[in-house]
């Protein structure tokens, strides 16, 4: 199973195998990793899922959107490299992904 | 102080169909809501997409199936009570008395919690420090245009709102419209009369930057914003708007003393009962073995919690199973002859 890292906003870092398929999002809260709400549940609707991903592997993950980029618009603190994680699915190429969650998500 | 049946906190798709189960076992309601329009979460992030999984509706959108429920629960004469956030639940012997924040008071012997994942707020710009200019130079919305005028507006964000009032707010102040990219997710031909004005020198656009500092002053002087490549503007801005969207907040009823699992209040599933008595929980916003944040479930929710509400609301009388179709009180209760 794929590796993902997540980094929280003060640097602490867990690595954790998600299954292929899942969302970066889901396997977070599967994990009860902190620092993603996903209040909408995955349905693009909420924003609170957003995450910075690791410069190196901006162009390994399929462009955003432009729905989701008009969602990021309203995420906390967004960035050039913001992404929504419930619209990053998991796959064996993503194996080593590393992203960080902002601060907060509101 | 009003005094009802059944306070219910939300006018989501749950909150409306409560009103219905009560209004056909006699029991009269009122809806409370921090939105200024009923309908939640189908009404304000996805009125215009279909939904699939209403039993014997095979497509309607958020909007319509909002405006249907709306429809449903007319007989019932239920007011609801918009732009309002319940703040405080507090027990007065057997009753329930509830507070929104702008001190209306209510009282009943029982509340429905159909809050969702929480009221719907305003989504604020990130500088903290920001907030003590709330209501002040900080908006997140205009409620009077009056106070918008003569001034020095930066108005934050890329969505119709931001263009509309960047528009509108252009007649009789200098703005300044600023968005994190160059695309606008707004209407293009407002965007387009914007771009007109800007080149008459009227309005000033700024894409690809964020606000990075204010004038920490007593008032709110200029803001400072930093581009992507690094490079840094101050604005003279006496007035900041900012169109975020809304984002749902728990807020207060993590205070009322419910046992909560996360964001969501524990229930049991017989009756939707919370560990208060008198205090139920339906639709997103509870929790049990097996829950599905699903609108259908939210539907069998209420109407369970809807017989408990009459046990507790009508004491002495006895509780009848009744179908609509072939109870005549139901029948009267809801207009038909
Ligand atoms: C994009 C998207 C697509 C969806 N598609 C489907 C689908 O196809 N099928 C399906 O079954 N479900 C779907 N859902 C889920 C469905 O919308 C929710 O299950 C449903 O809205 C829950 O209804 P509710 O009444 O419990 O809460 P909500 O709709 O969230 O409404 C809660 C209301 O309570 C108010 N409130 C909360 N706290 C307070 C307070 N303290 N004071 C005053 N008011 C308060 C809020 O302002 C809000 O209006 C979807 C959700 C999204 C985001
Ligand atoms: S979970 Fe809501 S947008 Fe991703």
């Amino acid at each position: 199973m794929p590796k993902i890292t997540y980094k929280d906003f003060r640097g602490d870092t867990k690595t954790i195998e998600v299954e292929n398929g899942l969302t970066v999002m889901e396997g977070a809260i599967q994990n009860e990793i902190p620092g993603i709400d996903a209040d909408c549940g995955g349905s693009m609707a909420c924003a609170t899922c957003h995450i910075y991903v690791d410069e190196k592997w901006l162009n390994k993950i399929p462009k955003a959107e432009e729905a989701e980029e008009d969602m990021i618009d309203m995420a906390f603190e967004p960035k050039k490299n913001s992404r929504l994680s419930c619209q990053i699915i998991v796959n064996d190429e993503l194996d080593g992904l590393e992203v960080t969650t902002p601060e907060k998500q509101t | 102080m009003k005094k009802t049946d059944v306070i219910i906190i939300g006018a989501g798709p749950i909150g409306l169909f409560a009103v219905h189960q009560l209004g056909i076992k006699g029991l009269k309601a009122v809806v409370i809501d921090n939105l200024d329009k009923a309908g939640g979460q189908c009404i304000e992030l996805y009125p215009d997409k279909p939904i699939y999984d209403i039993p014997a509706v095979p497509e309607c959108t958020g909007e319509q199936l909002t405006t249907r429920l709306l429809e449903q629960i007319k007989p019932f004469k239920t007011e609801l009570f918009l732009n309002e956030r319940v703040d405080e639940v507090d027990k007065e012997r057997d009753n329930w008395v509830v507070k929104t924040n702008n001190k209306k008071e209510f009282i009943a012997p029982n509340i429905i919690i159909a809050g969702g994942v929480g009221s719907f707020e305003p989504r604020k710009l990130s500088l903290k420090e920001l907030e003590k200019f709330e209501g002040k130079s900080v908006f997140y919305a205009v409620r009077n245009k009056e106070h918008f005028k003569n001034k020095k507006i930066s108005i934050f964000g890329g969505g119709d709102s931001a263009l509309d009032w960047a528009l509108e707010l252009s007649k009789f102040s200098k703005i300044t419209l600023i968005h994190r990219r160059n695309e606008f997710r707004g209407a293009q031909h407002t965007l387009s009369e914007l771009r007109k004005l800007e080149k008459e020198g009227k309005v000033s656009i700024k894409t690809q930057c964020q606000i990075e500092a204010f004038d920490n002053e007593k008032e709110l002087k200029s803001i400072t914003i930093k581009f992507e490549d690094g490079k840094k503007e101050k604005i003279l801005t006496d007035v900041i708007l900012g169109f975020f969207g809304l984002i749902m907040k728990l807020g207060p009823i993590a205070e009322w003393g419910l046992n909560m699992d996360k964001k969501t209040i524990e229930v049991n599933p017989k009756n939707f009962e919370t560990n208060k008595k008198g205090i139920f929980a339906a639709g997103d916003i509870c929790s049990y073995p097996g829950k599905l944040k699903l609108i259908l479930s939210g539907f069998h929710e209420v109407a369970l919690a809807s017989v408990e509400c009459f046990k507790r609301a009508r004491p002495n009388e006895k509780y009848k199973f009744e179908f609509t179709t072939s109870s005549k009180t139901i029948q009267n209760r809801l207009g038909k002859k």
